[in-house]
């Protein structure tokens, strides 16, 4: 299976709209929303079956029994997420808990147990041959690298046979990056041309790199600034970085998310440039290394 | 009904706000930076250490800058005696005991300090690793916060304590702070004290998907706040603006679709400093804010 | 001699698991007596730090050799400082495997995989 993830750095530049658009175009059989805060891709990929979902359990969660309590505060002391304040009894804020333990070895009379805590919920769609996987993390859940790479697993796992998988990532350069980044072939970084747009690109960039993955670019909306789709193309150059080409703001664009179609559905200038941009990515992805 | 304060006066009214979004590319950086700027005097707090852009607008002067550390373990194989005890408490596995050395993984340590804790031998010290840094310049007369979370690291949590922890010269009351995307653990860091959050959304139906987790964040902390609407396309229809309307969500801006403000956002200018109508729009917007917040101190002080 | 690979059932058909750190069981092969033992991964359901854990049940099975599709850094720094030699898989099961070292015709694995679980090959 040939797993191409798309990457943005910088919310909000359209990863979602161009990973849409990618799956319609190329009918992909195995696709995944890895953007675990905040997905989106259920929202136009057009599933009618009722999805499996299953808990996601994270890391575990302190939690003090107030009947064995005797209020010697060591809890708190040793607390380095100052998760555990007092009212009227000792409690555990389980936001800011990371479930390290040090209060459940502190306690003198065994009122503490780490309890394992639901941080999300992982949702397996499939139907004649396609297989989507998404998640959803918890507000106020953290660490979500784990249930990337869940998500991923329950994909692969769920479509052995695709050829291609399409992987919308998330934004970013933290935990949940990495984990979107761990065994695909190609990444397809959509850049958006605005100084901001700029250094989170760089930050991604050096974050695949490092990673040593092939990686591309295509810039979004880049009839907003110009100038600076030519910066980010110069940039490429210089860095070695395939340019995959442009995608012209377009307010059809908005038109087609709202209808839960992709811009490859209508008739409009982003769906035919995102098309240039999804063959040449295509050639790169199926390109052998060294040819 | 009660009259308003003093009119709007920055001076007379303490407090912070926080700009959030449930996913980025929202805005949220353009309403606070210009909130921040159309104030006469402010704080502007940048807390999305992984990709902060704020400073890139106000391009703050006489910056300073103070390494975020936090503490991991090292240990002392003459003394250590090989129980093990300190891998097995470890819920992170970022120890390992190979052939009588302790590897300590520093980027899967969480500095929860539980391994020195158990060590019965006191073989385990700790020491500072850094893992980003705080900048601190003006610009104008506000000042300007910026966190940086080191590539390669997980977690900016650290670093936005660091952040909101700095106490913020008296002669500004007023402080903006530019939150992370989402609604993770460091968003929840990130809003911890403040007064009022505004709530920036995109006209689509993906807008509405991630308004509606960043609503339960604010709902569930018993924040007050209100969303502002922006890239308002007028002859399409909004489904952000439908599901505030069901829910009762106050909306206390809309900010139309504008190619002008597009094109000063995207080349990093401050848009009230370049056009008298955002100064107007966002001075607007300030005053709601703070006609807010002193209603909601006032019933609930 | 003992050999490790992390398998992704308890006999000797299984596959081969392709995550080092998440693979349900570890087969320890002993070369001398020719006997099998599958241990449990207690490393697999880790929110983090899963390779770290999986090494360190490695290193403590004995093993002078791992044989495995592929490995993470801090894994691999782990199995490297208890001087266990690191060897790519060949498709097939894990028998597959233990007869392709016994013959001569694996590989070391050179490349270590930055990051968390890295990336697949072809």
């Amino acid at each position: 299976m040939k797993q191409l993830l798309i990457l943005s750095g910088k919310g909000g530049t359209g990863k979602t709209t161009i990973a849409s658009a990618f799956i319609k175009l190329a009918d992909a059989k195995a696709y995944a929303d890895c953007d675990v805060d905040a997905p989106n891709l259920h929202l136009i990929a057009g599933w009618d079956a009722e999805p499996e979902r299953t808990d996601y359990y994270g890391l575990s969660k302190a939690e003090i029994h107030p009947e064995l309590c005797t209020q010697c505060g060591q809890c708190q002391q040793n607390c380095r997420f100052d998760a555990i304040s007092i009212d009227e009894n000792y409690k555990v804020d389980p936001f800011s808990c990371e479930g390290c333990g040090v209060c459940e070895y502190v306690c003198p009379v065994n009122a503490i147990t780490l309890i394992p805590s639901v941080d999300g919920e992982l949702t397996l769609y499939s139907d004649s041959g396609r297989v989507f996987s998404t998640a959803q993390l918890k507000m106020g859940s953290g660490n979500s690298g784990l249930l990337v790479t869940e998500v991923k697993k329950r994909m692969k796992s769920a479509a052995v046979n695709a050829e291609l998988a399409i992987i919308d990532g998330s934004p970013g350069i933290g935990c949940p990056i990495i984990a979107s980044l761990s065994g695909v072939d190609m990444v397809l970084i959509v850049a958006e041309p605005s100084i901001s747009g700029i250094s989170d690109m760089e930050r991604i960039i050096k974050t695949a790199t490092n990673f040593r993955i092939k990686t591309a670019v295509c810039v979004n909306k880049f009839d907003t600034n110009i100038e600076i789709t030519e910066k980010i193309e110069s940039f490429c150059n210089q860095q070695g970085l395939e340019f995959m080409g442009r995608i012209p703001f377009d307010s059809k664009a908005v038109k087609a998310v709202n209808n839960g179609q992709t811009i490859a559905d209508i008739d409009c200038t982003s769906g035919t440039a995102v098309k240039e941009v999804y063959h040449n990515t295509m050639k790169l992805l199926l390109k052998k290394v060294g040819a | 009904m009660k009259s308003m304060p003093g009119f709007m006066d920055e001076k007379k009214i303490n407090m912070k706000i926080a700009v959030l979004s449930g996913k980025g590319g929202t805005g949220k950086t353009l309403v606070s930076v210009n909130l921040a700027a159309a104030a006469k005097a402010s704080t502007y707090i940048d807390c999305d250490v992984e990709e902060p852009n704020g400073h890139l607008f106000f391009k703050p002067e006489g910056v300073q800058e103070e390494n975020v550390t936090v503490k991991i373990p090292k240990a002392d194989d003459k003394l250590c005696n090989a129980c093990r005890k300190c891998v097995d408490f470890c819920n992170f596995n970022a120890l390992a005991h190979v052939k009588d050395k302790l590897i300590v993984f520093e980027e899967v340590c969480h500095s929860c300090g539980g391994c020195i804790l158990v060590c019965p031998e006191k073989a385990l010290t700790e020491r500072e690793k850094v893992i980003g840094k705080v900048q601190k310049g003006t610009s104008d007369q506000v000042s300007i916060y910026t966190g940086i979370l080191k590539i390669g690291e997980a977690s900016g949590v650290p670093i936005i304590k660091k952040l909101l922890d700095e106490k913020n010269p008296k002669t500004n009351k007023l402080t903006i702070i530019d939150c992370p995307p989402g609604s993770a653990c460091i968003v929840m860091e990130s809003i911890k004290d403040v007064d009022y959050c505004i709530l920036v959304a995109e006209p689509t139906l993906f807008g509405v998907h991630n308004l509606n987790m960043v609503y339960e964040l604010v709902t569930l902390l018993n924040k007050p706040f209100g969303v502002v609407l922006n890239k308002c396309l007028l002859e399409e229809k909004n489904p952000a603006e439908k599901f505030c309307i069901e829910k009762n969500i106050k909306i206390i801006e809309r900010i139309p679709f504008d190619n002008e403000l597009g094109t000063l956002n995207s080349n990093g200018e401050i848009a009230v400093h370049k056009n008298e109508k955002y100064r107007e729009l966002f001075s607007s917007l300030l005053n709601t804010v703070t006609k807010e917040v002193w209603h909601e101190t006032t019933i609930n002080p | 001699m003992k050999i490790a690979i992390p398998a992704d059932g308890k006999n000797m058909e299984s596959n081969v698991c392709v995550s080092f750190g998440r693979a349900p069981y570890f087969l320890i092969y002993d070369v001398e007596t020719k006997k099998s033992i599958f241990i449990n991964n207690s490393a697999a359901a880790s929110t983090g730090g899963a390779g770290i854990k999986a090494a360190q049940i490695i290193v403590d099975s004995k093993a002078n050799v791992l044989i495995t599709p592929r490995l993470g850094e801090n894994a691999a720094d782990v199995i490297k400082s208890a001087d266990i030699k690191i060897y790519k898989t060949i498709a097939g099961s894990v028998k597959d495997n233990i007869d392709a070292f016994t013959a001569n015709k694996l590989s070391l694995l050179n490349e270590i995989h930055a990051g968390f679980h890295g990336r697949e090959e072809n």
